[in-house]
């Protein structure tokens, strides 16, 4: 196979994909949000996480960066655990979940994706700052480099995100609703380098929440509701049946199973 | 050489990490100490102070003027060396806090910095009681009481991350809590230690309110070092802090150690706290803290020089209130500092070039100036569209034309002629300008451009889109009028206008009462 070796996939060793979940289970404050996961990233594809407000979707992609501590399970990121694959794995997270009032321009905040290679106390020198500005070109961002990151449009903050997971050059990209609230030219934008990823052989994971596009943008998709409903190719996953599943049922036996558990261990 | 090469080594390193310019004062500072004192020439290594004869009796009123003048001399002059001394110390500190407090306000940590101050207060009674135990009459040694303040301040943060960490109180609650906690354990042990009969506990209040004029050449020196300490690891760190004020999340999927850098910070504010304790207290420590960091957020974008901008703040602070209380000596210097520094902040709210309240003031009126004029050229436009006025418009027909007043109009008119847009022509009204012939038809076109798409694309009916398209055409870009002429196919030159696509005509049946 002519691959590249970091998207060679063995089907018999299901532990070189890209992300493989093993029966993973995450709580909050000792009430789980996401049961039982087994899941086996498609590589080189692009694959919406679909599902409906909380679902686990974020804390799923949050628990594999053991950003949140799991309950059960393991995960692999390419066969090995993830503090040994961060440079290989870009996350994009929500936009909302820093503030961007903060002083610092378009430039700083992608050089932020650079920040593990420069290394400690060392400082951001001129040939990070010029691949920090080729990854603003990519997301067509570059005429912004230099301005203050809250008088950028929502979409363009999005974009600056994008492009500080982009400067890292990883072979997964996990992205948390890169298109919640954007414009139409930076959804554009996304799309177009989320095929261009694919197309270097990349492998990315999307939170997606707009049903309508799913066909569209994305190859795979994985459903997802507190458990794993489906996970497969889009034409053959992505069904009213598979979508009912997801998005009809409440759960309620889930939902309530794990208010007991948090009920029934007394607070420490 | 081998030797010279060794020797200066650190020195290029230091250079070569930009960002050592506040360390560099801080080095200008302390060969600024050792200038021997004036009284008793030549001897710095002691930490001692001199009593300047205070008493004024019996001057005359002249001779008092005079004295007067020459103590305001002495104090700008650097040549007193309690001033001096003292002046150095609180402007290292100044510097050190400014540094520093940017990261921790940016951190969002600001009452992070308070729990601090107020938890090194059972730190410094517990070290005294302790040092009395072993033994008696040395409780008072600073050094010793410092570790305790040190202490305590650590163990009030450690109080608050454990709080954060297991239960479910919120952050600043939590924060309420530990500081009252340690607050008043602090004041429950110094009453015990009042009560004692071997120790003399006077002094030790000046933890609480600061006594910076009983500040020695010692004490400066500690402040210094740690100011060094402090000023280097934020320098080398600036980076790391900064992400992880900024995106903690990432830090730590990055696989930066979140906690140790959390520490590092917090480990820092306790460093410049406990050092400023003696100077401000522990009360007003942490507004050398937040202050300048504050102020400086008024005045750029730009974290490093926020951080440079927020160090010149609170050195400057510190020195003036120093100097402030040197005349006027029953002014407590940290209170001094701290007012000063707070006039600083008042003065950088106004007249900050980048958020000041002024300036957002002034971008507000002008904005509204421009929306003024761009309504007066569409009024003027339209009522001269469809009719062969050449292009004159009298005061009426433009009154007619939206619901402003009189008053209104006659104040747009006057800014638009003093603008060379429009100009008067006698009976027949008012007439457009060459320039304002064309900005008339580029904001009228604007105007339809987007009416046109929001009747195409927003559904919405003509007869309300003059309103909502109203909003908008002030803020349209060029990029976005080439979006939308795309949109519209209007891709004609930019001299074409479509016609309105609603009836155009005087408002006045429509808002009669906004007359």
């Amino acid at each position: 196979m002519n691959e590249p070796a970091s998207v060679a996939y063995d089907v018999d060793h299901p532990s070189s994909s890209p992300l493989s979940i093993h029966d993973m289970t995450v709580a909050y404050h000792r009430k789980p949000v996401i049961w039982d996961i087994d899941y086996n990233a498609e590589p080189g594809e692009l694959t919406a996480i679909v599902g409906p407000n909380g679902a686990g979707k974020s804390t799923l992609l949050a628990s594999v960066l053991d950003l949140v501590p799991r309950v059960s399970g393991h995960v692999q990121f390419f066969g090995k655990p993830y503090h040994q694959q961060r440079s290989r794995v870009g996350y994009v997270p929500q936009r909302e979940s820093v503030d961007w009032d903060f002083p610092v321009n378009a430039l700083d905040v992608v050089a932020m994706g650079l920040y593990r290679q420069i290394g400690w106390c060392r400082r951001v020198t001129k040939p990070f700052r010029q691949r920090a500005m080729e990854a603003l070109q990519q997301v067509g961002m570059e005429a912004y480099a230099r301005r203050q990151i809250s008088q950028l449009s929502g979409g363009q903050q999005q974009r600056v995100f994008l492009a500080r997971a982009l400067v890292q050059d990883a072979d997964l990209y996990l992205m948390d609703e890169p298109f919640a609230g954007v414009d139409a030219a930076t959804e554009r934008a996304i799309i177009d380098i989320l095929h261009h990823l694919r197309s270097q052989g990349k492998t990315a994971l999307v939170v997606h929440h707009d049903l309508q596009t799913v066909r569209e943008y994305f190859d795979h998709v994985l459903l997802l509701n507190m458990r794993l409903v489906a996970a497969g190719p889009t034409h053959e996953v992505f069904t009213d049946e598979n979508l009912r599943k997801t998005y009809g049922g409440k759960l309620a036996l889930l939902d309530q199973v794990g208010h007991q558990m948090t009920l029934a261990e007394p607070e420490s | 050489m081998g030797t010279a090469k060794g020797k200066y080594a650190g020195l290029a390193w230091l250079v070569r990490y930009r960002f050592w310019r506040p360390s560099f004062a801080v080095a200008a500072m302390s060969i600024v100490i050792t200038w021997p004192c004036d009284i008793c020439a030549g001897q710095t290594s002691h930490g001692h102070r001199h009593e300047v004869a205070q008493s004024e009796h019996g001057l005359g009123e002249a001779s008092r003027v005079e004295r007067r003048r020459e103590q305001i001399m002495r104090v700008l002059s650097l040549s007193d060396y309690n001033t001096r001394i003292v002046l150095i110390g609180t402007g290292l500190l100044g510097i050190s806090a400014g540094v520093v407090g940017p990261l921790v306000v940016l951190r969002k940590r600001a009452l992070v910095a308070d729990v601090i101050s107020h938890a090194s207060l059972p730190g410094i009674a517990i070290a005294f009681l302790t040092m009395e135990m072993i033994e008696p009459g040395s409780g008072k040694s600073l050094p010793g009481l410092l570790c305790g303040a040190t202490v305590g301040g650590l163990t009030g943060v450690a109080f608050t991350a454990a709080i954060r960490r297991w239960t479910r109180i919120r952050e600043d609650a939590s924060l309420a809590i530990v500081l009252s906690i340690f607050f008043g354990l602090g004041i429950a042990l110094f009453t015990v230690i009042q009560n004692i009969p071997t120790g003399n506990a006077a002094g030790l209040q000046h933890f609480i309110y600061g006594k910076a004029a009983s500040m020695v050449a010692d004490d400066v020196r500690l402040i210094a070092g740690t100011s060094l300490v402090v000023l280097v690891l934020c320098g080398l760190l600036f980076k790391e802090l900064t992400l992880l004020a900024f995106d903690q999340r990432y830090a730590a999927v990055q696989g930066w150690p979140v906690l140790l850098l959390d520490a590092i910070l917090m480990t820092l504010v306790v460093a410049v706290t406990v050092v400023g304790l003696q100077s401000v207290g522990l009360l007003l420590v942490v507004a050398l803290l937040i202050v300048p960091a504050a102020a400086a957020r008024f005045w750029t974008h730009h974290l490093p020089r926020l951080t440079l901008a927020s160090a010149a703040i609170g050195g400057l602070s510190a020195m003036i209130g120093v100097a402030v209380s040197a005349l006027y000596p029953r002014l407590a210097a940290g209170a001094v500092i701290v007012l000063v520094g707070s006039a600083m902040f008042v003065v950088s709210m106004f007249l900050g070039t980048r958020r000041g309240v002024l300036r957002r003031m002034f971008m507000h009126r002008r904005l509204a100036r421009r929306v003024g004029e761009q309504h007066l050229l569409r009024a003027f436009f339209e009522s001269t569209e469809d009719t062969a006025s050449a292009g004159a418009a009298t005061f009426g027909d433009l009154l007619t034309m939206r619901s402003w007043t009189p008053r209104q109009l006659q104040r747009q008119l006057a800014l638009a002629q003093r603008q060379g847009l429009i100009d008067s022509k006698g009976a027949a009204g008012y007439g457009l300008t060459r320039r304002g012939l064309e900005e008339a038809r580029r904001v009228a076109r604007n105007h339809r451009l987007w009416e046109l798409y929001l009747i195409r694309y927003a559904d919405i009916a003509p007869t309300h889109v003059d309103r909502d398209a109203d909003q908008i055409e002030h803020v349209l870009s060029p990029e976005l009028i080439d979006e939308l002429e795309l949109a519209l196919e209007e891709q004609d030159a930019a001299s074409s206008i479509p016609s309105s696509p609603h009836a155009i005509g005087p408002v006045a049946a429509v808002a009669p009462g906004a007359r």
